[in-house]
């Protein structure tokens, strides 16, 4: 359960996305500096099963943080990883903070 | 037993008693025939102009697919009827058909009237009724260069529109000391002929033709009684329609003095077994020359044969019209000759509006009304009128230029449940709030359902007010807003962000939004300030604002790989360029294709390789081709003059002008050219957002066409275009498109949705009508001068190469990206091979 460097806070791009490869897993991990939130969820995207998350916008709905899907826009709660077009769809969400300069994820806590 | 009943014509009004008469349960009674004497069976005169803007002769018909098989309905299409014999109660076709009937009706329209004057006959001397004519008037236009027409009444002045489209230089000839002398009184009449003069359009009133004869520069000429004379090709007759009452009379029907057949309240004739509809029909002494009346004739007899009380009592001739993109609105007793009437007049000389009331002596009754130039206030005057709904206490406020804190004019809801709405299809606002009850909650459903407005297309904004009170009052909010995040229309942001000089997103954000925004809000926002600004879309500020196809410059496909597509412009590509795109795609393994719009796209690259192929792409000598963005995608064209054999000028060559000036526009969606060096059409542009066609008198220019899901034909906007006319005008038309169309709306249905729709628009682009064009030619002048390869500039910097791996902090690959072989390229592995198939290396 121990926090993981995954990259430079400078690695980020402001209010967009990237993907790092965390533990063999593909992570994509969004930056709202203005909030100073990171959001890192999985970058696989069930509906259009690719691996593309990290390239799809972002914003919120209603109050909640979402990426939408680049694929066919579905939306997903970053925070939940809830889809909010079919509840029934969600994607592993996971434990991300800034440590000084660095980003970094707690991948034994996949929520 | 069932009784035969034949109806004479299968025009507007004989089509519309028999499709009443088969939805009606008199049908039962009766076998039905109808002799139609065109080439083809019932289509819509009223709109017969558009036949001119690309409209079809099956787009104009009025008769649903298998409308006559269906019903049991013979018709003898091509064929007239020559004689009745009403003592033994058969009709003679001049093909020699014979018919017995029981009932007969006559819908045989009128022709149109003209003057008896020496050589009215004469080669190009037309006549404006049916689309035969209107062929004939284009072939005529194809060889002369002056059109005149004769006579300036409503239909006059739609010929005359019909020539200057044409490209021809217009007279408008009329004997009357004024234009439009039935509808509208003199002070309309001067204001009107102002206006169409600054058209272009020459004016002659108070002449009198006395003789057309050889011309010496153009084919005819016309000679006046006062001396003068005008040289012309085309003369054009539209002095008015006189009803075909032939046979009628010759069977001894009682025919009016000066024409037309005698109808009764049920409208039947002096014989009770035949009834008159139309405008051949004469009620009253009076023949109605506009489609609505004839309707409510149809109807009369369709009641009456089913055995209910049923009378035509006369009919409204107010009309709207928009004539040369001027609106022109009479209504009721516009010459105020009811005894006491008072006149309220309103006339603005710098906006040119003349506006003009008739009111009861006790000013609690609207009589009348005229309006030139302004009729917004058309729908609200009419219900007035119409439905006797007494006069607010001063009238004249309805015709004033109205402060933004008065509301006048009539809500929808002032109008009561049998208020007509849609005179054509004598629609009712009670009809029309129960389709909207009953589920229709869109102006097209609506026209569906209940046939409201797709006549004249007069009532459509006063159904669209009926219908946004309506959807109101049941809670339907009519939200125009972009997102949550702002409570503005596409429009008014690109306003605000012109006006206040909004750089970036988050200014925007800050001062007119709330929260973060989303996926619909910035890319929207991204394009407005990537047309109005032109700043290089990935810089630091714009950056998220941008879909996946814009950040990375390509087209995601369905398995997170992108799609290359180097521009090619107007399709002409050299074989060494060819090469070297084959190189790289053989290089990449890249799956090609030849796409629609003539050039070629690249599939299967991940995203990591984008960078290295436009690398090599661009020292190839190519450049970005934005097919990724919402903005110019590619100019078709044909060959044109210099290989085809048909060609009348450079396609090819205009093609890559426009391509050139254009590319790297951002739009509200993606735009599409296409240029053709002649009629032929060859590169299809009337199915083009631009398209450009050769003719002999320049480029002629269709607009806000499409292909794709919903398909729609391009109007004719212009002909005869010089190229750097035809420039200003596509410069003015787009800046505009970028300006004020919503989110992802094509130019087709920004235009389809546009108050005034095609006039409108010409209003704006060619005579300058909102003062803009100015302003729409540098906003354009500055897009081309900042113009940037984004490839070239990406690849310049360290900073946004970064971006272009799969991991942030790893050099592997995607693993999910498995391609296999067909027909010796690759593709997408699907679901089921991904188990099985070995994966294809990609270098
Ligand atoms: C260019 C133009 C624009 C117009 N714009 C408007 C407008 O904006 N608003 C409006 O309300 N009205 C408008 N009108 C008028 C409208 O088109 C007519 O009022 C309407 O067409 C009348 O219908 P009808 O059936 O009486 O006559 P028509 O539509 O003329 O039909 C009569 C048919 O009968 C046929 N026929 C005649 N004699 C015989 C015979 N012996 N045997 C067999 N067939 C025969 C004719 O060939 C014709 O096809 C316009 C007309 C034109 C030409
Ligand atoms: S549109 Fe005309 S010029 Fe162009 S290829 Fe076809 S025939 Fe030739
Ligand atoms: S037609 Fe359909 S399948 Fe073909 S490219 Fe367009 S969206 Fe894709």
């Amino acid at each position: 359960m121990a926090w993981i460097n995954v990259c430079g806070v400078d690695d980020l791009q402001a209010d967009s996305g990237v993907c790092a490869l965390v533990a063999g897993q593909q992570v994509a991990l969004f930056y709202m500096p203005k909030d100073g939130a990171v959001f890192a969820v999985h970058n696989y995207d069930p509906c259009g099963k690719a691996n593309v998350l990290s390239r799809g916008l972002i914003g919120d709905i209603a109050g909640q943080p979402v990426v939408a899907s680049p694929l066919y826009k579905q939306h997903f709660n970053l925070e939940t990883g809830v889809c909010l077009e079919d509840e029934t769809v969600c994607i592993p969400v996971y434990p991300v903070r800034i440590d000084g300069g660095n980003v970094q994820i707690n991948m034994g806590e996949a929520l | 037993m069932k009784q035969t009943l034949v109806v004479i014509g299968n025009g507007m009004v004989g089509q519309h008693f028999l499709a009443g008469l088969a939805a009606s349960p008199a049908k039962a009674s009766y076998d039905m025939i109808t002799f139609c004497e065109e080439p083809r069976a019932a289509y819509d005169r009223v709109h017969l102009s558009e036949f001119f803007a690309g409209k079809t002769a099956e787009d104009l018909s009025l008769v649903e697919d298998g409308f006559f098989a269906t019903h049991g309905i013979t018709i003898h299409l091509g064929d007239k009827v020559a004689t009745i014999d009403r003592e033994h109660k058969i009709v003679t076709s001049a093909k020699g058909v014979t018919v017995r009937y029981d009932k007969l009706v006559l819908a045989t329209g009128s022709y149109p009237f003209v003057p008896p004057v020496p050589g009215h006959d004469r080669p190009q001397c037309l006549v404006y009724r049916t689309i035969e004519d209107l062929e004939a008037m284009q072939a005529a236009a194809k060889t002369g260069k002056v059109g005149a027409v004769v006579g300036g009444g409503l239909l006059g002045l739609e010929a005359a529109k019909a020539l200057r489209d044409l490209g021809l230089e217009t007279h408008i000839v009329e004997f009357a000391p004024r234009l439009m002398a039935v509808q509208i009184d003199e002070a309309g009449g001067a204001m009107l002929r102002r206006k169409i003069e600054a058209l272009g359009v020459t004016v002659h009133t108070g002449r009198n033709t006395s003789l057309i004869t050889d011309g010496e520069r153009c084919v005819n000429k016309m000679c006046f009684a006062d001396g003068e004379e005008l040289e012309t090709d085309v003369v054009l007759f539209s002095a008015g329609i006189r009803p075909r009452d032939d046979i009628a009379r010759a069977c001894g029907l009682e025919v009016g003095q000066r024409g037309g057949i005698v109808i009764d309240n049920q409208c039947k004739t002096s014989d009770p077994d035949i009834y008159a509809i139309g405008e051949c029909a004469l009620w009253n002494s009076m023949i109605f020359g506009l489609v609505a009346p004839g309707y409510a004739m149809a109807r009369t007899v369709v009641a009456d044969l089913a055995g209910e009380t049923a009378s035509f009592t006369g009919a409204d001739m107010s009309t709207k019209l928009k004539l040369m993109g001027v609106d022109v609105a009479s209504i009721g007793d516009a010459h105020a000759k009811t005894p006491g009437a008072m006149v309220y007049t309103y006339q603005n000389g710098a906006s040119e509006v003349y506006k003009r009331l008739v009111v009861s002596a006790d000013k609690k009754q609207l009589l009348g009304a005229v309006l030139v130039g302004e009729a917004s206030g058309y729908g609200t005057l009419l219900q007035y009128c119409l439905n006797g709904i007494e006069l607010p206490e001063n009238p004249d406020a309805l015709i004033l230029p109205h402060r933004s804190d008065e509301s006048v004019g009539l809500g929808p809801d002032a109008l009561p449940a049998s208020a007509q709405i849609c005179s054509c299809y004598d629609v009712n606002k009670g009809a029309v709030c129960s389709a909207i009850e009953a589920g229709c909650t869109t102006i097209n459903a609506l026209k569906t359902e209940t046939k409201a407005g797709t006549g004249c297309g007069g009532c459509v904004p006063l159904l669209k007010a009926v219908l946004n009170s309506e959807l109101a009052k049941h809670g339907y909010e009519v939200n125009t807003d972009l997102c949550e995040h702002f409570p503005y229309t596409r429009q008014d942001l690109f306003n605000l962000i012109r006006v206040e000089e909004i750089k970036t997103f988050a200014e925007l954000l800050e001062k007119h939004g709330k929260g973060r925004g989303c996926e619909v809000c910035k890319p929207t926002v991204g394009s407005i300030l990537a047309s109005q600004w032109n700043d290089y879309i990935l810089s630091k500020e714009h950056l998220g604002l941008q879909d996946t196809n814009d950040t990375f410059l390509a087209n995601m496909q369905k398995d997170g790989t992108y799609s290359v597509v180097p521009r090619i412009t107007g399709g002409e590509i050299s074989p060494d360029m060819l090469i070297a795109l084959g190189q790289v795609g053989k290089k990449y393994q890249l799956y090609t294709k030849i796409t629609g719009g003539q050039r070629v796209d690249l599939f299967g690259a991940r995203v990591e390789q984008l960078p290295h192929i436009w690398k090599e792409l661009i020292d190839a000598g190519f450049e970005s081709g934005h097919a990724y963005g919402k903005s110019l995608r590619t100019v078709k064209s044909c060959v044109g003059s210099s290989w085809c054999r048909y060609g009348v000028d450079d396609s090819v060559g205009l093609a890559i002008t426009l391509e050139n000036r254009y590319k790297g526009l951002r739009s509200p969606h993606k735009i599409k050219f296409a240029v053709s060096g002649c009629t032929r059409e060859c590169a299809e542009a009337q199915s083009k957002d631009i398209g450009v066609i050769a003719t002999e008198n320049g480029w002629n220019l269709y607009v806000c066409g499409n292909g794709g899901m919903k398909p729609r034909h391009a109007d004719l906007f212009a002909t005869g275009l010089d190229k750097e006319t035809l420039i200003r005008y596509i410069d003015r038309l787009l800046s505009f498109y970028v300006r004020t169309a919503d989110r992802l709306q094509r130019t087709s249905v920004w235009m389809e949705n546009m108050e005034g729709g095609l006039d409108y628009l010409k209003a704006v682009v060619i005579d300058d009508k909102l003062g803009l064009c100015g302003q729409l030619e540098e906003q354009m002048q500055h897009v081309i001068d900042t113009y940037q390869c984004e490839w070239k500039t990406t690849l310049a910097d360290e900073e946004k190469l970064k971006r272009f791996r799969h991991f942030i902090n790893s050099d592997q690959a995607d693993d999910a990206v498995v391609f296999v072989e067909e027909r010796g390229q690759i593709r997408p592995a699907n679901d089921e091979e991904r188990k099985h198939f070995n994966r294809v290396e990609v270098a």
